[in-house]
């Protein structure tokens, strides 16, 4: 059970590489992925480290291999995965690898470029062609042709000619079908009207040159007189960056024109499919490679980046690394790194030394996919302090019961397990899917939790009787009912009758397994499992504080303090049981004791309970008739007594005893000087506390200056204490209120499930209407489902997840745990991967 | 059936389940390195399960006051729960 009961022991080591073999061991190292490097050049600017060299060349190969898998993406050609994980290539490799993307880099920008001029050249043809079939039209409508050469003639001949002659000039060109409108307007205003405008729409989009996305244009052709209308036409055209063509007038130009337009279009076709099909060959060529080739590289990066945080001992040329690694797993280091040094062919063989230091140690915990899940939850309020008591176990069971206490439905924890069930399931085939959605991926990354809550979901909704807001009658109700005819009068619907426990209930047990199936149907059913449940909250929530405490047991013997076993636990332990397991008992107590026959002397709970605290008691004999506040057991006077001052009496104990303790301790050790000096104050594993200092740190956020004679500042240790004290004490009241949440919830999860029967479900159900009841029941259905998905299972789901997820964190863990420490990060090729693979745009 | 024989058998069973197969698994699976989950997880599962359901079973026991019915569930009940065809 060790590895997850407490995190693993951890080692800090030195390890002495030879250079040549520095870089297959680290490759090793990485493929293990059990050690974690400590940066020993953090002051060294990036810029003078020793490989700085290596890590560019990396970040140009990764710039190639970026701009190809785009290119890749653009042609929509799917990157293979066949789930092979290549290894670092030795340093000599690198080089080929340099020149192979560099070839391939090139040729497709060739490629690319050629094809855009290629594609210009196209679409120039194109609208040349659009243009010159498209005037046909106009000069036709217009009936220029003859007119414009008559007219031209005219002037040619009489210089001076008659105003009457019309000097029409034209310009047509091509422009983007959007602009049309706004161009009109503006020939119109900057040409006061004198310019004719026709424009005529291309059917099919045309496609842009450079970005590849295809654009609607329209042909148009403008008429006007004289060359200061033309300039300005010419002007208004190249601000809206209208492509211009020379079309000739007569009909005969035109149509030579258009065959040899078309002729070369064909050509040109011709070529750039050509071109399309080599650029394909090349992309199919780097489809097959590339994700190994992007492996390689992010596996050279991330081992020369490691290499840089070595240090250089040139007098023995080797380089020296300082890392962490579990205890454990020193022997497969070991190994790894002689297969390293094979693999480099040197003779010098790699040292590995582990170091005794004060540092505290990452915390690492060996978890399987199924507790990771829950090691993720306790981590998220905080890591481990190193080799402190871990919760993550006993939340494995804890947490999906307490959400289900919150949750109690049958029907919704049989879906909630089901989903849960299938991501188990089919969780390969969705892991491979790699998805970017981070919502799915917290839900994917949950799927044991689901799982389990739904499951015990299903058993606390069979106790509370509630599936879908209605309840099985599996045993037979213990209640029964022996009105007559004419006891049951009155409008059926309104009136109501109370069955008394004394004559109708039970013969024999109540119902075996949960909460009778009458309550289901009963007025009263809220006040009944009110009071239940409140009961229910607050035994659960005193059970799992009891545990907490108990388990900081664990913590004061792991780290030697003896001290805080007697003074801390103990009193801790006292407190907790003399008020509110007292509370408990009584609870219990007025269960099994009083029944209907008493019901008017039955304790009130609350008020006994608040009467013990003022030392007010009622003694019962002396009264003739029952009293809610007077004793009702022999000698509960004295025992309430006794707990009231046993746990008055641990508040002191736990806030003096300790500081006073470890003072005298202190004074002890400086007056007369010891020999041996304190060393470790770090819960390094390795070596066992000597001085009484670890004691002092434990628990405490003393900070370590690396002095071998600690600080013992005696007011800052009081001050804690104090602060621990008042914490516990008015943390017990005010975290045993605060499990009133699992009631709470409970509750209003079973008034919404009976609001979405009563308002929705049931009246689709209740329709008198013989065939038409089967439509409106089918619709109503649907509602009532997504409803219950949406507000149910995901709203009441999130959020009883939430309030389960704050009484671990702070009602239970609070009583044991601290979680100062910092998660152990090795260097391992498939975390760098899996991340990056996470980030990979699809 | 009688109280003591429902609380009897719903004790051992969570016994069983609590005590007796963490036993059992200490000795078949006693070079697991997942032995000491799957004790917790029986140990914690049987402890809340049968703390949950002595609770609901107990506060059942001596009910202080019962179910108020409307006259037409009562009139319901008493037929089809109770085979009492007179009302």
């Amino acid at each position: 059970m060790g590895s997850l009961f407490r995190s693993e022991e951890m080692t800090l080591c030195q390890l002495f590489l030879q250079t040549e073999a520095s870089y297959a061991c680290v490759s090793e190292l990485g493929e293990l992925g059990i050690f974690q490097f400590k940066d020993l050049n953090q002051n060294v600017n990036a810029f003078q480290k020793k490989f700085v060299n290596e890590v560019r060349r990396c970040e140009e190969m990764e710039r190639k291999l970026r701009y190809i898998e785009k290119e890749i993406k653009k042609d929509e050609l799917k990157i293979p995965d066949f789930g092979e994980n290549p290894k670092a290539p030795a340093p000599k490799e690198m080089v080929d690898l340099e020149a192979q993307f560099e070839k391939n880099e090139s040729e497709l920008r060739e490629v690319n470029t050629n094809a855009e001029a290629l594609k210009r050249n196209f679409l120039e043809l194109t609208e040349l062609r659009e243009v010159l079939k498209k005037t046909q039209t106009f000069f036709s409508v217009v009936n220029l042709p003859n007119i414009v050469g008559e007219a031209q003639h005219a002037l040619v001949i009489e210089e001076s000619g008659p105003a009457q002659a019309v000097q029409l000039g034209f310009i047509a060109g091509v422009i983007p079908r959007e602009k049309v409108p706004p161009f009109e307007r503006m020939l119109w205003f900057a040409c006061r009207g004198n310019v004719f405008l026709r424009y005529e729409e291309i059917q099919q989009p045309l496609e842009d040159p450079h970005t590849g996305e295809a654009k609607h244009k329209a042909v148009f052709m403008i008429f006007f007189q004289g060359e200061q209308l033309k300039a300005r036409v010419k002007k208004i055209c190249e601000g809206f960056r209208a492509a211009l063509y020379p079309c000739p007038e007569s009909t005969q130009e035109r149509q030579e024109m258009l065959r040899g337009v078309t002729t070369r279009l064909e050509d040109l076709k011709m070529v750039l499919n050509q071109t399309e099909d080599h650029r394909r060959r090349v992309l199919v060529g780097a489809q097959k490679e590339i994700r190994n080739w992007i492996i390689k590289v992010e596996k050279i990066k991330a081992i020369y980046h490691t290499l840089n945080m070595f240090s250089f001992d040139i007098s023995h040329n080797s380089l020296i690394a300082e890392g962490w690694c579990p205890v454990q797993s020193l022997e497969e280091v070991r190994r790894v790194l002689k297969e390293g040094e094979k693999l480099s062919g040197s003779t010098i063989p790699s040292i590995l030394h582990p170091l005794k230091t004060k540092e505290v140690p990452p915390t690492f915990f060996k978890t399987s996919r199924f507790t990771q899940g829950f090691q993720n939850i306790v981590d998220a309020y905080g890591v481990a302090t190193y080799q402190e008591v871990n919760p993550m176990p006993y939340t494995i069971i804890t947490f999906p019961f307490l959400f289900s206490v919150m949750f109690g439905d049958a029907g919704h924890g049989t879906l909630m397990f089901l989903f849960g069930l299938w991501m188990v399931i089919k969780e390969k085939s969705l892991l491979s899917q790699k998805s970017n959605n981070e919502i799915w991926n917290t839900f994917f990354g949950g799927r044991y939790i689901i799982m389990l809550m739904g499951l015990f979901s299903i058993y606390t909704g069979m106790i509370y009787n509630d599936a879908f807001s209605k309840s099985f009658n599996i045993f037979g109700s213990a209640w029964h009912s022996t009105y007559t005819d004419g006891d049951l009068q009155g409008d059926g619907e309104t009136a109501t009758l109370v069955l008394d426990p004394g004559p109708f209930y039970r013969n024999g047990t109540p119902y075996p397994f949960g909460i009778d199936p009458i309550w289901q149907s009963a007025k009263n059913k809220i006040t009944f499992l009110n009071s239940f449940k409140m009961k229910m909250a607050v035994i659960l929530g005193i059970s799992q504080m009891v545990f907490g405490v108990c388990l900081s047991i664990f913590n004061h013997l792991h780290f030697k303090m003896i001290v805080c076993l007697f003074c801390e636990f103990l009193p801790e332990l006292i407190f907790l049981l003399a008020l509110f397991g007292y509370l408990i008992f009584m609870v219990y107590y007025k269960w099994l004791v009083f029944d209907v026959t008493e019901s008017g002397c039955a304790p009130a709970l609350l008020i006994q309970y608040i009467n013990m605290f003022m030392f007010k008691y009622e003694d019962a004999s002396e009264k003739t008739d029952c009293d809610v506040q007077a004793t009702f057991y022999e000698n509960q006077q004295t025992i309430q007594t006794i707990f009231v001052i046993m746990a008055v009496l641990s508040v002191p104990v736990l806030l003096l005893v300790k500081p006073f303790y470890l003072r005298s301790l202190h004074n002890a050790k400086t007056h007369p000087p010891k020999v041996e000096k304190d060393t470790s104050k770090s819960v390094n594993g390795k070596s066992k506390p000597v001085g009484e200092d670890v004691k002092v740190s434990y628990g405490h956020a003393l900070i370590n200056h690396g002095e071998d004679e600690e600080e013992f500042e005696f007011s800052e240790i009081f001050i804690e204490q104090a602060i621990h004290t008042i914490e516990f004490c008015l943390g017990c009241i005010s975290h045993t209120a605060s499990y009133l949440r699992l009631w709470a919830l409970s509750l209003a999860h079973a008034q919404l499930s009976e609001v979405l029967w009563t308002m929705v479900l049931h009246i689709g159900l209740s329709m008198d209407m013989q065939y038409l009841g089967g439509l409106i029941i089918f619709v109503v259905w649907m509602f009532w489902a997504n409803l219950t998905i949406a507000v149910l299972l995901v709203m009441e789901g999130l959020s009883a997840f939430l309030h389960t997820l704050r009484l671990h964190w702070v009602e239970f863990q609070s009583k044991f745990y601290s979680g100062n420490g910092y998660l152990f990060q090795p260097f391992g090729f498939k975390h760098i991967l899996d991340i990056d693979s996470l980030q990979e745009i699809k | 059936m009688e109280t003591g024989l429902v609380i009897g058998i719903v004790t051992a069973f969570w016994f069983f389940v609590g005590a007796v197969l963490p036993i059992i698994l200490q000795f078949f699976l006693w070079r697991s390195p997942n032995k000491g989950i799957y004790q917790i997880m029986l140990i914690l599962t049987a402890v809340c399960c049968y703390i949950f359901w002595l609770t609901a079973y107990l506060c059942q026991l001596n009910p202080l006051f019962g179910p108020q019915l409307s006259v037409d569930m009562i009139r319901f009940m008493q037929q089809e729960w109770w085979n009492d065809q007179s009302v």
